[in-house]
């Protein structure tokens, strides 16, 4: 296999027209009308150019539930989706609370290779909300965790979010907080409101979700740390952020695909493919969501990838899984919900996909700005270009998208990492291969 | 009508067929030859994978009484119980050659995943599901209000109803919310602000906290089961303070218009949210909602399975 590669006919995130030369792992050139005989050619007339995608919230379920997951189909469901790095949550079997279960998740990312897989430890053992996990081990190990949450529990309980905040400042981590309130929440289905009340499904109020962030910003404040919260979605949330940013609080938000785009009128099939954990809220959520993510307010997306076996989504409403694949539409809905409505230009995107969730994260191998010199990580996007989503050509090992039949925007036509493609000619490969 | 899952699905002119129907029914029922020979050879299975002892009594009778064959799938001790996925238990009836299936279930949406899902061809008949709706309780409620009150015209324009308790977890308000007013009746919900649904602002009805205001002004009243569970959970304080504010006493049915009745789905909780003189009262049509509700579930079999184009010929 070539380790030279040359993309022609592309446009950079800035807007300017520009080939792009890779060589030996990073860009090596940048310019008009490069020639290159080595190296294999990429046509990318029409495409944009981002800097190679990076997820915070990503569901790889190994070890535990390899049967909806592995970090091998995960990492290939991130190549086909433009990602050069994806963060796995700590809600496995055995959870990732110690430094042996994220060393073991590391190393199974690195033998994957098409992706960094940077692993999420958790904050408390056992996400139980008790006692906190060892942190510090954790951030030393081979893995160098600095993102701790117990996504999907909330860390509930005032006195340890507040005992975590404080206590990942000495290794610079930073909390991912799940927010949500579980006796605001104990046994809801769906947001609380119109369509809850209709359709008998017991409510999952916004408040629920507010009142913790508005907590989370206080604790913050108090104790000088650094919070990012998880998948926002209420308008009153992104308020609180705002406010928060304005008085100078390290904080940082990010929102889901699903939620830019999905109300909670999809439940009214009680088709569970439409149920996550934070539920899908009203338009006027979506449309705050948006403004908060044009304006900055929302930092970043995260896919909130969360793979589910069949019989988990095949079932009634109330017992069925919470969770929607992400991966490999991320960039479509993005491209639809915030680039076509004029809300986001390319540059703004790489950004919030690229960029922001590399320095949140402390990922400094990614989310550069496309230089010669940089590591080759990019993304290149077809914007124009559509394609029906079918739920049995994913990549992931799971088929719970909610997108299946959807005609998206937005088409990824290579991913190269470390200056290799991951992803071209609309097939996934193997680095090491 | 293939199926039968939410009143939202029927028009205002289907429920009335109904309701049409089942007066038709009961007029035969009530002459010497009870059975009708409608749904000979046709196959029904009672899913009940909630108890509902007097549902699936009802439906049993009404199915019997058009002569079809009647598999009763209950919870206790059937494979519903035992972890069984509702996929593969219709794959199941299926395989049996239901032709139609009366599903109760404790999920919200069990109904309407069952006739979506394709997992069987049968019509799905939703008996009750969760906390969503109960149509047939609906279409028998409106019937026996409509037998009492409707001044021989076909729906129920003009009249006044009081829909009283636990709203938020009542699949049997929901349903007659949406049929009542379907059919031009104004209803009033009445229960403490803890039992209502936060989107009920922008349901077609009047709320209100004050049993005794809305009393006086009704043409029915329909008292809800209240589960002492509720308790627990916060939504009152204790049984007295919930009877003495929203319960049906005998005192409080003496403000009722001297032609009103009153109604309850049942089972119900005597001395709790209708003390046992207002059940027995003359004007309570409890025990005519049971009867009446057989001849409302043979019109919906009725219409379901023999199809209601040709139209009715007993």
């Amino acid at each position: 296999m070539s380790n030279s590669f040359l993309i022609q006919g592309g446009t950079l995130a800035n807007g300017k027209k520009s080939d792009l030369l890779i060589k030996n792992g990073l860009i090596a050139e940048i310019g008009d009308k490069l020639v290159n005989a080595d190296a294999v050619t990429v046509q990318a007339q029409g495409c944009v150019i981002l800097p190679g995608l990076v997820d915070l919230h990503t569901h790889l379920r190994e070890p535990g539930r390899e049967d909806s997951e592995t970090v091998l189909s995960g990492s290939r469901a991130a190549a086909k989706g433009g990602y050069v790095a994806v963060s796995a949550m700590a809600n496995t079997s055995p959870v990732a609370d110690t430094a042996g279960v994220v060393e073991q998740v590391w190393r199974l990312g690195q033998d994957a290779g098409l992706v960094d897989v940077f692993p999420i430890g958790a904050v408390t053992q056992g996400l139980q909300g008790l006692a906190l996990s060892e942190m510090g081990a954790m951030a030393h190990s081979q893995a160098a965790v600095r993102i701790f949450s117990d996504d999907g529990n909330c860390v509930a309980d005032p006195l340890v979010m507040r005992r975590a905040l404080e206590y990942v400042k000495q290794f610079g981590g930073v909390i991912a907080q799940h927010a949500q309130d579980p006796r605001l929440t104990n046994g809801a289905q769906m947001n609380e409101g119109d369509v809850s009340s209709r359709l008998g499904l017991k409510g999952w109020p916004a408040v629920a979700e507010e009142a913790i962030i508005a907590r989370d910003v206080l604790l913050t404040e108090h104790v000088d740390s650094r919070l990012h919260v998880c998948h926002v979605t209420t308008a009153g949330g992104v308020e609180i952020i705002r406010w928060a940013k304005a008085r100078g609080i390290n904080v940082t938000a990010e929102v889901t695909p699903h939620h830019l785009l999905l109300t909670d009128e999809s439940a009214s099939t009680y088709d569970p493919i439409y149920k996550v954990n934070p539920p899908l809220r009203t338009e006027k959520d979506v449309m705050a969501l948006r403004q908060g993510l044009a304006d900055g307010t929302i930092d970043i997306v995260a896919t909130d990838h969360a793979p589910h076996p069949s019989e988990a989504k095949e079932c009634e409403w109330q017992e069925a899984a919470f969770g929607m694949l992400g991966l490999e539409t991320a960039l479509a809905i993005v491209n639809k919900t915030m680039v076509q409505t004029g809300l986001l230009d390319w540059s703004g995107v790489a950004q919030r996909m690229s960029i922001s969730p590399a320095r949140i994260g402390g990922y400094s191998e990614h989310g550069q700005e496309l230089s010669v010199g940089a590591p080759a990580h990019l993304t290149v996007i077809n914007p124009t270009l559509t394609t029906r989503v079918d739920r049995d050509l994913v990549a992931s090992k799971s088929r719970n998208t909610p997108f299946h039949g959807v005609e998206l925007p937005g088409v990824v036509v290579a991913t190269f990492f470390k200056g290799e493609p991951t992803f071209l000619d609309q097939r996934v490969r193997g680095v090491k291969a | 009508m293939k199926h039968l899952l939410s009143i939202s699905d029927l028009s205002k002119s289907e429920a009335i067929n109904i309701l049409n129907t089942a007066t038709e029914i009961a007029r035969v029922s009530d002459g010497p030859m009870k059975k009708l020979p409608t749904l000979r050879g046709r196959t029904i299975v009672n899913l009940f994978a909630e108890d509902s002892t007097r549902t699936r009594i009802s439906f049993e009778a009404a199915a019997k009484r058009l002569s079809a064959d009647v598999i009763n799938f209950s919870a206790k001790g059937s494979s519903v119980s035992k972890g069984e996925s509702l996929k593969d238990t219709a794959q199941t009836l299926q395989a049996m050659g239901a032709d139609a299936v009366i599903i109760r279930h404790s999920a919200s949406g069990a109904a309407a995943r069952l006739a979506d899902l394709q997992w069987m061809s049968g019509s799905v008949v939703n008996a009750g599901d969760g906390t969503h709706e109960h149509p047939s309780q609906a279409l028998l409620d409106a019937f026996t209000i409509r037998k009492h009150l409707g001044k021989g015209q076909d729906d129920l324009a003009g009249l006044r109803v009081a829909i009283v308790g636990d709203v938020l977890h009542s699949r049997v308000a929901r349903s007659n919310v949406l049929l009542l007013t379907k059919l031009g009746a104004h209803v009033t919900l009445v229960a403490p602000p803890t039992l209502l649904p936060v989107g009920v602002t922008t349901w077609p009805v009047t709320v209100s906290y004050e049993l005794d205001e809305v009393l006086p002004q009704v043409d029915v009243v329909m008292m809800l089961r209240i589960q002492l569970e509720r308790m627990t959970d916060l939504f009152f304080p204790n049984a007295r303070e919930y009877s003495r504010y929203f319960g049906l006493s005998l005192e409080r049915l003496r403000t009722l218009k001297p032609t009103a009745i009153v109604m309850h789905p049942g089972p119900m909780n005597r001395g709790l949210e209708i003390t046992a003189d207002a059940a027995d009262s003359a004007r309570s049509v409890i025990v005519e909602q049971v009867s009446n509700g057989v001849s409302v579930r043979m019109a919906i079999l009725y219409i379901l399975l023999a199809g209601s184009q040709e139209g009715i010929s007993l």
